[in-house]
């Protein structure tokens, strides 16, 4: 379906819509045609596509509104999802405030957020990067799982307001994990909007370099050392605080740790989202059709800016940054496209600062214990080191953490000056490593 | 067995599938949110389409489409029989499925009053009710009231001649009151993660919510002044309101069978029951311990007719007198290790393939003392309620949880409120230091909506039905507070 045949859709809707007496109503037609190759113990175990298309309708009667989505988008199921909808929304009582639909504003559309290579990509070009990913691992005498990923997403919103905006975005991504035997265990990844950016063969290197040198691990003591995080873990650490500190909504609950001009971070530290940035997985405008705006979130360790979606802009009396979802969201804006600022440090030389600390790789499955204060639990996870003056000494099991991460990035020393571009649980992260003076480890992993 | 998913399997069979399966899926939800007052988000969904699974040259193909129409259907069969081709060209092992003996039959869950056909502006106003209550209780930050109802109708059909039809119906409601002052923020909530239950609005009037929102609020501001949990190896007693979150991530988790042949590596990660330690006999957990994958149990979110292969639902033992004795399978895992398979194969929609999942896998409950009844028995513990954060690691050994209180238990007594309590340990340590379960007069039926697991990520229904039990020399208290 081209952007303009979502539009079309969107425009019917909206006129049923009409039809059923909405005095305001918003429309997103959202299309995605997804594949995805799966492997483990070398050899692919699961591979798959999907395309689907879904209508959501944002119904607004006065101070009353409803959503209703579908996958029938033939007439019946159209006019159908606007019933529902009219429905949803008349049953409730009158809100204090009107439904919060934003007005038409600029969008701009930005650079390298469309591949026609990732588009196209075929079953065989995704088998041919996995074989790419085993060689590499064969060649190391370790055995290769992860996955191979790419999509094409079509975004169209319209509404009464006169938004009419439409977008297509593809995405690449291969995973690869590596294990080698005693415990031995690397990652690697890539994350491209052009699917030919992605060298499968040294992503794999990469995860089965890490899986070798990690092999026989010792056990650490659980204590506070100092460490450097490779990017996979630093992204961790950025989308959980942007998650829990920058969203309107938090501050507004007085669930954020956000206060304008509060240090929270080393001057070392500077961090914002930005969709626009061909760095990252560029989008023009978010589920509610506004532009989405450069924020900055960290300056220089102080607290910068917030994100906002059209009710939290509402109520705070301005305009929305375009970080709002899909229709109904009781949890608010976030920020989804977060950059870390590089530092002057080179990688190497963030290891080499290190008088005794461990070299992270990864942060696995990682939760927030206390959410206002940052505190977050996880594991160590895919190479895990121990460094003295500057050099691994050995690889250690993995180890927990109970650590605050603003306390983590208040204890940053040194930035790297190389950047990663990655895929976090929910957001795009380009960040670097990062050399932090101080790190508690909870725990150790069992046999 | 309609026209699509027939001319899928034609196609698939045609194009030299050995093994094809067809599911048509239709769902419907609906979703109430209810924030500090204000009816934040209500809203209805419905969804349906079709995914084709096939085996060719010993590899697995699948794809899938929202368009039910039989040209559709020759298109994603075709696709996936080009999938499964591309992926045998890495292939090591052949896939090879159990026998299973061909099944007909119709499942529904037991509703007595369908979710869907009570008024919106009743649910909407129950809500707004118990929202209400929770801010006029306590002074609250924030207040939330959810309501929600997901239906599905499935048919599965394959080229063994296997064709079943299911209706399910999942319904649930639960508040949650938020207090905040300074850095630090309390949350109580009822009942847990949404308070999901398999049935009709019956369930949400159960749960009796107006009874306990006042209650939520009260705590939530109790909380915040409350001593902060003090480290240190205690015993606790755990509540189920947290128990069926350390079930669920310690036993049913490793329990997966995929997971420990590794095909959950580059997501989710591995598992420390390795198969090595089937056959051993390891021990889990002490002799107390019995824990089973049963998608019989009435109520389970995890209770169903037949898994997403046609496998008929059934109770698997995992943990038998705290030894391990079993997986959760599928056709192509369980003939790894002799066995057929457990019925655990599930899948969210249309679009997405089948993975191994957990039923309902329940802590069964012994003859003894209830709950209350084990708290009056200890001496000198902690009472852990409602889970509040989780954590563990990727072979299920490490693990660390966060409630949402705590209690001093002196002398068989509850005593002080305590904030921020978390408690941390090795799965198989933990359970062998279990030394109390309560009996079925404390037995419920819990479950989680939202049990991630699989690439692109799956969620699944789960349940958990335990009775709440205890646990000696446990660190407690992790963490710089």
């Amino acid at each position: 379906m081209t952007g303009e045949e979502r539009l079309r859709i969107a425009e019917r809707l909206l006129a049923l819509a009409e039809r059923e007496g909405a005095s305001d109503a918003e429309v997103v037609v959202l299309e995605t045609d997804a594949a995805l190759t799966r492997f483990a113990n070398s050899e692919v175990h699961q591979n798959v596509a999907e395309t689907g298309t879904i209508a959501s309708l944002r119904f607004v009667d006065g101070r009353r509104s409803g959503v209703a989505s579908s996958g029938r988008l033939d007439d019946d199921g159209l006019r159908r999802l606007a019933e529902d909808a009219a429905r949803v929304a008349r049953v409730q009582p009158e809100a204090d405030e009107p439904a919060a639909l934003p007005e038409p504003g600029p969008v701009s559309r930005p650079a390298g957020a469309w591949s026609e290579a990732t588009a196209g990509a075929t079953p065989e070009q995704r088998a041919d990067g996995v074989a790419a990913v085993i060689a590499a691992a064969d060649a190391a005498g370790v055995v290769a799982f992860g996955s191979f990923s790419t999509s094409t997403d079509g975004l169209a919103v319209a509404s009464t307001r006169g938004i009419r905006v439409e977008q297509s975005t593809t995405q690449a991504r291969l995973v690869a994990i590596c294990m080698a035997d005693e415990e031995g265990s690397g990652y690697g990844e890539a994350l491209a909007v052009d699917i030919a950016e992605i060298d499968a063969a040294a992503v794999g290197a990469e995860a089965a370099r890490r899986a070798a040198r990690s092999r026989r691990p010792a056990t650490m003591a659980p204590g506070t050392y100092p460490v450097v995080l490779e990017p996979y873990a630093v992204a961790d650490v950025l989308e959980w605080v942007g998650t829990l500190g920058f969203s309107a909504l938090a501050v507004e609950e007085g669930r954020s740790f956000f206060e304008p001009g509060r240090r929270i971070a080393s001057g070392l530290v500077s961090a914002w989202d930005d969709a626009s940035d061909p760095a990252g997985t560029p989008s023009a405008f978010d589920f509610e059709g506004v532009g989405r705006q450069r924020v900055p979130l960290i300056d220089g360790g102080l607290c910068a800016g917030l994100v906002h979606d059209a009710a939290t802009a509402a109520r705070a009396g301005r305009r929305s940054t375009g970080h709002g979802f899909l229709a109904p969201n009781p949890y608010g804006p976030a920020p989804i496209n977060l950059f870390m600022a590089p530092g002057e440090t080179d990688p190497a030389a963030l290891l080499s600062g290190l008088d005794r600390g461990l070299l992270v790789t990864r942060l696995n499955y990682t939760n927030a214990v206390h959410p206002k204060r940052a505190i977050v639990t996880g594991m160590t996870r895919d190479g895990t080191f121990l460094v003295e003056h500057g050099e691994i000494v050995r690889p250690v099991r993995n180890l927990r953490f109970t650590q605050s991460y603003l306390d983590a990035l208040a204890a940053v020393e040194a930035v790297g000056r190389e950047r990663r571009r990655l895929a976090a649980e929910w957001a795009t992260c380009v960040v670097p490593g990062l050399r932090i003076s101080a790190w508690d480890f909870t725990g150790t992993t069992g046999d | 067995m309609d026209q699509v998913t027939e001319r899928a399997l034609q196609v698939a069979i045609q194009r030299g599938a050995s093994y094809a399966d067809a599911r048509t899926v239709r769902r419907m939800d609906e979703r109430i949110t209810i924030r500090t007052g204000r009816v934040a988000g209500a809203a209805r969904r419905e969804d349906e389409g079709f995914g084709v699974r096939v085996l060719v040259d010993g590899a697995w193909g699948f794809a899938s489409s929202s368009h039910l129409t039989t040209a559709e259907a020759e298109r994603v069969a075709v696709t996936a029989v080009r999938i499964a081709r591309a992926s045998a060209r890495t292939l090591r092992r052949r896939v090879e499925l159990d026998d299973q003996p061909p099944q007909r039959g119709r499942f529904e869950t037991p509703v007595a009053e369908d979710p869907f056909a009570v008024p919106l502006e009743t649910k909407v106003g129950d809500l707004l009710a118990v929202d209400e209550a929770m801010r006029r209780a306590a002074p609250l930050a924030f207040t939330e009231a959810t309501y929600r109802a997901d239906s599905s109708w499935t048919t599965f059909t394959s080229t063994e001649g296997t064709d079943v039809a299911q209706a399910m119906t999942h319904t649930g409601s639960a508040i949650e009151a938020n207090a905040v002052d300074g850095d630090e923020h309390q949350r109580r909530s009822y009942p847990e993660e949404g308070g999901l239950r398999a049935g009709g609005y019956e369930a949400v009037r159960a749960l009796d919510l107006p009874a306990h929102a006042p209650v939520m609020a009260e705590e939530a501001v109790a909380l915040l002044s409350a001593p902060q949990c003090p480290p240190g190896r205690r015993t606790i007693v755990l509540d189920p309101t947290q128990l069926y979150l350390q079930i669920h991530e310690s036993c049913g988790h490793p329990t997966e069978l995929d997971r420990v042949f590794g095909t959950e590596a580059s997501y989710a990660g591995t598992s420390f029951l390795t198969t090595d330690r089937l056959a051993e006999g390891f021990r889990y957990g002490s002799e107390l311990v019995d824990i089973v994958a049963d998608a019989t149990a009435p109520g389970g979110l995890g209770t169903f007719g037949w898994d997403d292969e046609g496998v008929p639902a059934q109770s698997v033992p995992l943990v038998r007198g705290g030894i391990f004795v079993g997986y959760l399978s599928s056709r192509e895992t369980a003939p790894r290790i002799g066995r057929r398979s457990g019925g655990a194969m599930r899948a969210d929609g249309w679009n997405r393939i089948p993975l191994i999942r957990m039923t309902n896998i329940n802590l069964l409950p012994r003859p003894g003392m209830t709950l209350e009844e084990i708290i009056a028995d200890t001496d000198d513990g902690l009472y852990l309620v409602s889970n509040r954060s989780w954590s563990i690691d990727d072979r299920r050994l490490n693990f660390q949880f966060a409630t949402e209180k705590a209690y001093e238990i002196r002398h068989g007594r509850l005593g002080r409120l305590l904030k921020n309590p978390t408690y941390t340990g090795i799965t198989p340590e933990f359970w062998r230091s279990c030394d109390a379960v309560a009996d079925e007069r404390s037995y419920r039926m819990l479950g989680t909506p939202t049990c991630g697991k699989g690439e692109p990520v799956q969620d699944a229904h789960v349940g958990h039905g335990c009775s709440g039990a205890r646990f000696r020399d446990v660190q407690v208290g992790v963490g710089r507070w």
